[in-house]
């Protein structure tokens, strides 16, 4: 295949994005008690979160350890790890 | 075990089941009731740090967080035990009230989890056979079958909230 005639692109300047203007993230960790099902019924319940993605997320926490379970603004994101602290679920907030 | 009926998740308890259930659920309110020790390892999991490498940014955070979570923790344990039938029998809940449940359950079975040492390669029915041979009589028997019924217990409820 003939490489495309391009014109090479201006390669942007890439700067870093200041770490004030990273997300925030709300991560959720796996624990050997929590059932899948409940986990993924949690997920559902606080975030309005279809089943498959639910389901997803949840694998996510079982198979990797932790998966990130909403971002955005710092104070949003304690408010949604203390909402899963309320539901049993280990949450913690870390910068993306 | 719950099953649903309509709009309520119906469980029915016999005797033992109410009764185990009860005791677990009035140890849940005596954890709670106690000034809350962050050196057990109960405490620190029923109340996580939210920055795990921010202790200082954690603590000033459970300042006033960790008196709501408290309150809840206990309000949920407190109408559970209020709903059990005492002697067994049948409970009846609407959608809000079974969410009380599967967090008091929850509760429940991360202090007893914690307890019995559990971890995510536990093999439940490998670990109770090995308790009930080495002596049927034991804590740790009871507390593993515990801990099981409490399992399925919250699995029925689960499913029976979820349709």
């Amino acid at each position: 295949m003939a490489a495309p005639q391009v014109t090479p692109v201006e390669t942007p300047d890439t700067t870093e994005v200041p770490a004030t203007d990273r997300p925030w993230v709300t991560i959720v960790w796996n624990d050997p008690v929590n059932l899948m099902s409940y986990v993924t019924w949690v997920f559902q319940k606080l975030f309005g979160y279809s089943r498959e993605k639910a389901e997803r997320l949840m694998l996510d926490v079982h198979h990797k350890g932790k998966a990130i379970v909403s971002s955005g603004a710092r104070e949003r994101m304690e408010h949604d790890a203390s909402r899963l602290h309320a539901y049993g679920l280990w949450a913690t907030v870390d910068q993306s | 075990m719950f099953v649903r009926e309509g709009d309520v998740c119906v469980g029915r308890f016999d005797p033992s089941g109410a009764a185990v259930l009860q005791q677990v659920m009035i140890e849940v309110v005596g954890l709670l009731s106690e000034r809350l020790d962050r050196a057990d390892p109960v405490v620190a999991r029923l109340f996580p740090d939210m920055y795990p490498d921010d202790p200082d940014t954690s603590a000033e955070l459970r300042r006033y967080m960790e008196d709501d979570l408290k309150s809840a923790k206990l309000d949920q344990a407190g109408a559970m035990l209020a709903a059990l039938p005492p002697g067994g029998g049948e409970v009846r809940l609407d959608e809000e009230q079974a969410e009380v449940w599967l967090r008091g359950l929850t509760d429940a079975r991360l202090a007893l989890g914690l307890h019995l040492g559990l971890r995510d390669d536990t093999d439940l029915v490998e670990e109770m056979d090995e308790a009930v041979l080495r002596d049927p009589v034991s804590v740790r028997a009871a507390q593993l079958s515990v801990y099981a019924y409490l399992s399925e217990l919250q699995e029925s409820l689960v499913d029976a909230l979820m349709g």
